[in-house]
This record gives C-alpha cells, sequence and structure tokens, in this order.
C-alpha cells in the first residue's frame, strides 16, 4: 500500500549515528577522566538511538549487537555497576566495531563478523548474559472461536490520556462482525455529568474466527484503565492450546538495501551552520529584489532614468558575486572535525606504550576548506603518533631531566598571514641529531654531518625512507614516513616546518594556503583605498597626539604602548595610495601583533568589522609583500589584506638595516 | 487533513515518520526534543503527537506530563515510540499520561496502519 523506501533515510541515518558515536568516544574519554552520571545518559541516548534506527532500516545484526551494548549502558545509568577503565575499554572497542559496521553498512558487506560477534559475546558475559542464536520462539495460541463476548466498562478517566472508546469498537470491527450495546447504567444526572469523562460501557458480541490474543491487543493501551472481560460465546470450547514454533530468520534483505545506499553515497555532503544558509536566503531575497528593481525598466525605459538602471545592474552584480562567495563559504568546516579524533589516538597510544600525555587543542574553530580539511587529517595523525612514540620521553626519565611526569602535546591552529598554520608541540626529548646523523650516514644521504646546521641535520627526516626508531612500532611504523606527511602537504600547497631543543621538545608547523579561508577582519579606510587587517592580529586602536609620536634617525616612527615603544607603519606610505590623512592626530593607529612583535598601523580611520573570503593575489597579480591576499568587498572593489607577520618583518628588517 | 507532531532526537527516525505520514496526506511538524516539541504544541492545536522517549534537553514521559497539563491536550492522542518492548517501561508512558505506544521498530505500513486507527 505504502511506498515509502526506507533506503531513502539510510544517508541520514549513517550521518547520524556516525555522528553519535564521535559523541559517545568523547564522552567515554570524558568519563575515564572521572565524568558525571549526564555522560552515561549520553552515551545511552546514542546507543539507543543507533539500536532503533539499525531495526528500523533493516540493519537487525548491527540493532542485535547495539542491544548488548545498551544492556551495559543500563546497568551503568542505573547504577547498577560502576564504571571503570575496563568498562570503558569495552565500550570504547564497541564504537570501534560499530564504525566498522557502518563502513560495510555503506559499501553493502555484512554487517557481522568474527571479531563483532566476539565483542557481542564479551558485552554479554559482562551483562551476565550468553547470546544464543535465534533458534526460534514458542508462541503460545490458542484456536480461534466462533465468537466472544466482551465486557468493556471504561474508567472515567480514560478519556483524558486520549484512548477514544469509538476507536476501539472499530478495531474490534475489523476483527469479525459486531453487535453493540451500550450500557447506560453509570451515567449520572445531567447536573452532575462531567462531560470530560466517560460514563458509558458496553456488551460487545463479536462473531469470527479472531483469537483472544488479536482482541486483548485491541485493548493493550488501555489495559488498567478499563474493566474489561472476555468469555466466549459458545460456552462449549473448542480451544485446544498447541505449541506453534515461528522461525525467526533475519530478513537478507539488509544487503540489498544497503548496496542501493552505496551507490548515491560517493558525492559526499557537507554540513552547513544554519547561519550560513540563513546569509544564503536573505541574498536571494535581495536579487529578487533587485531583479524587480530591474523589471521596471522593461516596461517603461526613460533615459533619465539610466542612473537608477545603473545602480540596478551595480547591485545586481554585488550580489551575484557575495551569493558566489557565500556558496564558496559553505565548503568552509572548522578543524574541530579533525581535532576530535585526537583524545582517543592519544588515550590508545599512551596507554600501550606507558606514557603520560595531556593533550592541548586549540583554535578547533578555525575553518579550512574542506578538500584541504580532508587531506590534512593523515599528515596530522602521523605527526601525533611520531610526537608520542619519538618525541615524548617515559615518566621516568621525564623525571630523571626534572620535567613533569606528564607531558604535553599542544595541537593548535590558528590563522597567520595569508596562511593557516597548525601546530604540533611537544614538549618531549626533541630531535637527536647524533641519531638522525647516524641514520643519515648509513642510508647514504650525506657524506658527512660537519659542518651541518642543526637545522639542517632535522631536515633530513623529510627524506624518502628515513626512520630513525631502530625497531619501528606498529604505532608511528606502518611504512608511512615523514616524506609522505610532507609531500601530502605539499600537495594542498602547504609546507612543514620543524624547530626542536634538545630537552624541551619538537615543534611541527603545517602551514596551509588561504586560498579560500575566509577570515574576520576589519576593514580600514586609507585614501581612497580600504585595506583588510585580520581580526587575530589586532591588539588595540588608539588615536594618537602629534606630540606622543617619536621620530628616530633613520626616518622611523615610534609611539609608546603601554611599556614598550611601537614603530609605526604609514600604510598609505607602505602602499603608496593618494589622499590620505598625513597628520597622525587625524587618523588612527591600529596595534598588531604577530608572534615576531608589535607595530602600529596607521590608517585614516575604520570603516567596519567584516568576513573575508581570501583571493590569492599571487594567482591573480603577483606576489606583494606585506599582502596576504586580496578580498572583494561587497560593493565589488578590492580590498587587500594586511599580512602582519610579513609588515612586522619588514619593520624589524628597516630597524637593523 | 489532520496535524500530526513528530517528536524524535534521531533525524533519520523523525525523517521517516514524517515523510511516511505526509505521504499519506497529512500536515507534519517535527520537533527533536521534549522542549521544542512544548514549544511547537503551545502555539498550534495538534491531533496526534507522536513521541520518542530517550532524548536530550526532555525526554519524552516528561514531556508528556507536560502536555497534560494543558487544556488543549487533555484528550489529544499522544503515542510513545518506544524500543521498550517490555510492560513496565510502556507503563511508565501511560503513567505519564500516554495514550499508547508503537514499539520500534516498524515499517512505514504499521506506523500509518497505527495513525490510521488512532484519528479513525
Amino acid at each position: 500500500m505504502s511506498t515509502v523506501s526506507l533506503a531513502q533515510f539510510h544517508q541520514v541515518f549513517f550521518e547520524e549515528s556516525l555522528e553519535g558515536l564521535d559523541a559517545m568516544e568523547a564522552a567515554l574519554l570524558a568519563l575515564d577522566q572521572g565524568g558525571d552520571a549526564e555522560l552515561v545518559h549520553l552515551i545511552f541516548r546514542a546507543a539507543h538511538s543507533i539500536k532503533g534506527g539499525a531495526a528500523t532500516f533493516g540493519f537487525p545484526d548491527m540493532a542485535a549487537f547495539t542491544h548488548e551494548a545498551e544492556s551495559l549502558l543500563d546497568e551503568l545509568r542505573d547504577g547498577r555497576r560502576a564504571t571503570d577503565g575496563a568498562i570503558v575499554e569495552l565500550l570504547l572497542r564497541t564504537v570501534d566495531c560499530l564504525r566498522g559496521m557502518f563502513d560495510r553498512a555503506q559499501t553493502g558487506q555484512p554487517l557481522a563478523n568474527a571479531q563483532s560477534d566476539e565483542l557481542r559475546q564479551q558485552l554479554a558475559a559482562t551483562v551476565g548474559r550468553s547470546v544464543v542464536a535465534p533458534a526460534g520462539k514458542t508462541i503460545d495460541k490458542s484456536t480461534a472461536q466462533s465468537g466472544w463476548v466482551i465486557q468493556f466498562q471504561p474508567h472515567p478517566g480514560m478519556l483524558a490520556g486520549g484512548n477514544d472508546p469509538l476507536r476501539l469498537l472499530r478495531e474490534l470491527a475489523e476483527l469479525g462482525q459486531l453487535t453493540v450495546e451500550a450500557q447506560l447504567d453509570r451515567l449520572p444526572a445531567l447536573d452532575a455529568l462531567d462531560p470530560s469523562e466517560c460514563h458509558l460501557g458496553w456488551r460487545i458480541e463479536l462473531i469470527g474466527a479472531a483469537t483472544r490474543e488479536a482482541i486483548v491487543a485491541v485493548f493493550e493501551w488501555v489495559e488498567g484503565e478499563c474493566d474489561l472481560s472476555i468469555e466466549p460465546l459458545a460456552q462449549v470450547a473448542t480451544a485446544q492450546p498447541s505449541n506453534i514454533v515461528e522461525a525467526v530468520a533475519a530478513p537478507a534483505v539488509q544487503n540489498v538495501a544497503a548496496k542501493a545506499v552505496a551507490g548515491s553515497n560517493d558525492a559526499g555532503s557537507v554540513r552547513v551552520g544554519i547561519d550560513k544558509i540563513d546569509g544564503l536566503i536573505d541574498l536571494v531575497g535581495e536579487l529578487v529584489i533587485t531583479q524587480a528593481m530591474l523589471d521596471q525598466f522593461r516596461e517603461e525605459f526613460d533615459p533619465s532614468r539610466i542612473a537608477l538602471l545603473q545602480h540596478g545592474l551595480a547591485q545586481l552584480a554585488r550580489h551575484t558575486r557575495t551569493l558566489q562567495e557565500s556558496v564558496m563559504g559553505i565548503r568552509m568546516l572548522p578543524i574541530g572535525s579533525v581535532f576530535n579524533r585526537f583524545p582517543r589516538l592519544v588515550r590508545d597510544l599512551t596507554q600501550k606504550l606507558g606514557k603520560l600525555v595531556k593533550l592541548e587543542m586549540i583554535g578547533e574553530h578555525t575553518e579550512l576548506d574542506k578538500t584541504v580539511l580532508e587531506k590534512i587529517g593523515d599528515p596530522l595523525v602521523h605527526l601525533v603518533r611520531n610526537a608520542i612514540d619519538h618525541g615524548l620521553e617515559m615518566p621516568e626519565k621525564r623525571r630523571a631531566a626534572g620535567k613533569n611526569e606528564t607531558g604535553t602535546l599542544r595541537l593548535e591552529a590558528f590563522h597567520r598571514g595569508g596562511s593557516i598554520v597548525v601546530e604540533i608541540v611537544d614538549d618531549g626529548a626533541g630531535l637527536n641529531r647524533d641519531a638522525i646523523v647516524a641514520k643519515a650516514l648509513q642510508k647514504g644521504l650525506i657524506q658527512s654531518a660537519d659542518g651541518l646546521s642543526d637545522e639542517t641535520v632535522n631536515e633530513l627526516i623529510f627524506q624518502p625512507g628515513f626512520s630513525t626508531a631502530a625497531t619501528t612500532t606498529d604505532l608511528s611504523g606502518r611504512g608511512v614516513g615523514m616524506d609522505v606527511v610532507r609531500r601530502n602537504v605539499t600537495d594542498l600547497g602547504g609546507s612543514v616546518a620543524i624547530k626542536s631543543r634538545p630537552g624541551a621538545g619538537t615543534t611541527f608547523t603545517i602551514t596551509l594556503p588561504l586560498t579560500l579561508a575566509i577570515i574576520d577582519g576589519l576593514s580600514a579606510a586609507v585614501g581612497e583605498e580600504c585595506y583588510i587587517v585580520p581580526l587575530v592580529s589586532i591588539v588595540e586602536s588608539v588615536q594618537l597626539r602629534a606630540d606622543a609620536v617619536r621620530s628616530v634617525v633613520g626616518g622611523g616612527e615610534l609611539f609608546r604602548f603601554r611599556d614598550e615603544y611601537l614603530p609605526i607603519v604609514r600604510l598609505h606610505e607602505q602602499f603608496g595610495c593618494p589622499g590620505a590623512k598625513q597628520q597622525i592626530e587625524d587618523g588612527l593607529v591600529i596595534v598588531v601583533e604577530a608572534d615576531t612583535g608589535r607595530v602600529g598601523l596607521f590608517i585614516d580611520g575604520l570603516i567596519g568589522q567584516q568576513q573575508a573570503v581570501v583571493k590569492s593575489l599571487e594567482a591573480n597579480y603577483r606576489r606583494v609583500e606585506g599582502i596576504s591576499g586580496a578580498t572583494i568587498l561587497a560593493d565589488g572593489s578590492v580590498a587587500l589584506i594586511i599580512d602582519v607577520a610579513g609588515l612586522v618583518r619588514m619593520q624589524s628588517r628597516r630597524k637593523a638595516a | 487533513m489532520a496535524k500530526i507532531l513528530a517528536v524524535d532526537d534521531s533525524a533519520s527516525m523523525r525523517g521517516m515518520v514524517a515523510f511516511t505520514l505526509r505521504s499519506a496526506g497529512y500536515e507534519v511538524s517535527e520537533a527533536e526534543n521534549g522542549q521544542l516539541a512544548l514549544d511547537a504544541a503551545r502555539g498550534a492545536r495538534f491531533d496526534l503527537v507522536l513521541a520518542d522517549v530517550n532524548m536530550p534537553v526532555m525526554d519524552g514521559l516528561s514531556m508528556v506530563r507536560e502536555l497534560r497539563v494543558l487544556p488543549e491536550y487533555k484528550g489529544v492522542p499522544i503515542l510513545m515510540l518506544t524500543t521498550e518492548s517490555n510492560t513496565e517501561k510502556k507503563m511508565e508512558g501511560k503513567a505519564a499520561g500516554a495514550t499508547g505506544w508503537l514499539v520500534k521498530p516498524f515499517d512505514p505500513e504499521q506506523l500509518l496502519a497505527t495513525v490510521r486507527r488512532v484519528l479513525g
């Protein structure tokens, strides 16, 4: 009758379930650190949803597997069992196993395998049950009667629960031929009658081959809300209880359905924040208005209104461009989705190796293009594995070196200049120069280490085939070297740099291009031009009096900001903008900061804050020092984006000169 | 046509319920937890509410209790969509004021049959 295909909901089910598994994993890790009961509820809900969805959408193996995990979670939730490390471990493995099942579901393979069966047994054993193969169940069925007499007397409050006696009578009518007699003996006098209560009762004769179970099922929802008796119509009972074994076989539908989805899965999908969608809808609204405005000219065109036409066309162009950029912005996703996998990875690695590591993650909201995001995961995983495997020392060794037993691993993402930077910082032993040199000599990468700087030696680890660990562990080994990491990043148009101090740790800096990235910036007026200053670099804006600025030998200017003297960079001089304000007291100084220092940028004034979709200046023009890229403003004009680090660098060079 | 409120935190389940009912011509509103369902119910009169039990923010049972306090929802059928097939859990739903339940997993046909029965 209904033609609703369940396959169309598979993709949503997969996506929400994988998200649920991520949430489960994060909650389990937090629980391991001594989290509260709400975490258990969250984990339970996630498992419960997956079980319900799996059963509904035709994945019985997954439903059965999740059911065992849910039983265990139920015990945790009710406080019948305390959470300990072993339970968390077991549940984390359950999460992994379910991820595997979802992978297989998307490619149409059988969901259960030896590993999932074993884990399922283990879960069941933990809750004190063993899983038996579903052989069949015994159903007790009494044979049909020729008819029944049903005495049905609702309690007065039954109506309030939403159960309508009429529905029950209608359902009974589907079972056979009904003769219904209303009983009015409980009907009160009119002045005592509460119309929201049920005062009627019914005597019902049902002629037909219905079973008692079928009749009981009709009244299932009103059990306890009515008086009910069901008697055979003919006093001669022909009933003979018999045992019928119904085979409960898992349908083979599952694979077919999964395959149907597998095909549509390749395209991938992006989850987009409501605000971005709302922005798009607003824009389309603007376009419609502009279009209506231009439409007037089709009817009556008067040359005197040419200015209006031009205005309308300009507006159309502006909206179209903004729309284009907003659609591109949809591809931007926070790096947090990649960072999310690291708490689990770090936990597993440290447990295996017996190390103590604190993981810090900063800048999870930094947005990256989806393509870059998808490809940066593996290199990051490799660097994190390396840091824990080779970089951070065992607790005893750290203690002996006078360091905190617990090592720190920091992952940080941020905007810098025209790039997005991801840093992996550990406070471990640092790179071992001697070991690298020995290995490089052995591999014939160098002839001699004499005269090689530490930086040059460090760079050797990026050479193909290089590996310093005497035996590659199963952790960071895997046949992938640092050369692959560097190549992956280079393929994305980025670079990897390394900084290491013996005994103090190692920092890997991945710099990724910002070609598509969005930055928050302040737009600043300089003469007739507009420049975008990245918001992250801005410390403060100040208005200076002329006497607050000191000229120094060589032509530079300094001003006092808090306890330091900062150089002033006049943007109009730097970039040659005509018509800009010359007097320091007429304009504004924005104090900006890069990791190498601070400067004050002298501008005419601030226009406002805005998000800028960064376009590469190199690709469209050429590289300009002090500029990290360009963006197109809402009015269609181009604004250049200030490379704060570049300007600071130029400033310090000038000082040195 | 009757107006139905579908409440479930799982987008796939909610989508399935809503799609099935809309295909059958019902007007369906969706809410992803009990609190949002209450907000929706206060603003509109629904003829039937279908609600999941386990949800974040506000679970299904609390939602039913709150709904039943509202005079306009006194006799409106509310069905719990529940994976709990044991009687105890069903009775918890009844005690909270639910009309009945639909045990998960159910397929679109079962859902429609139940909804048609309740709405007549």
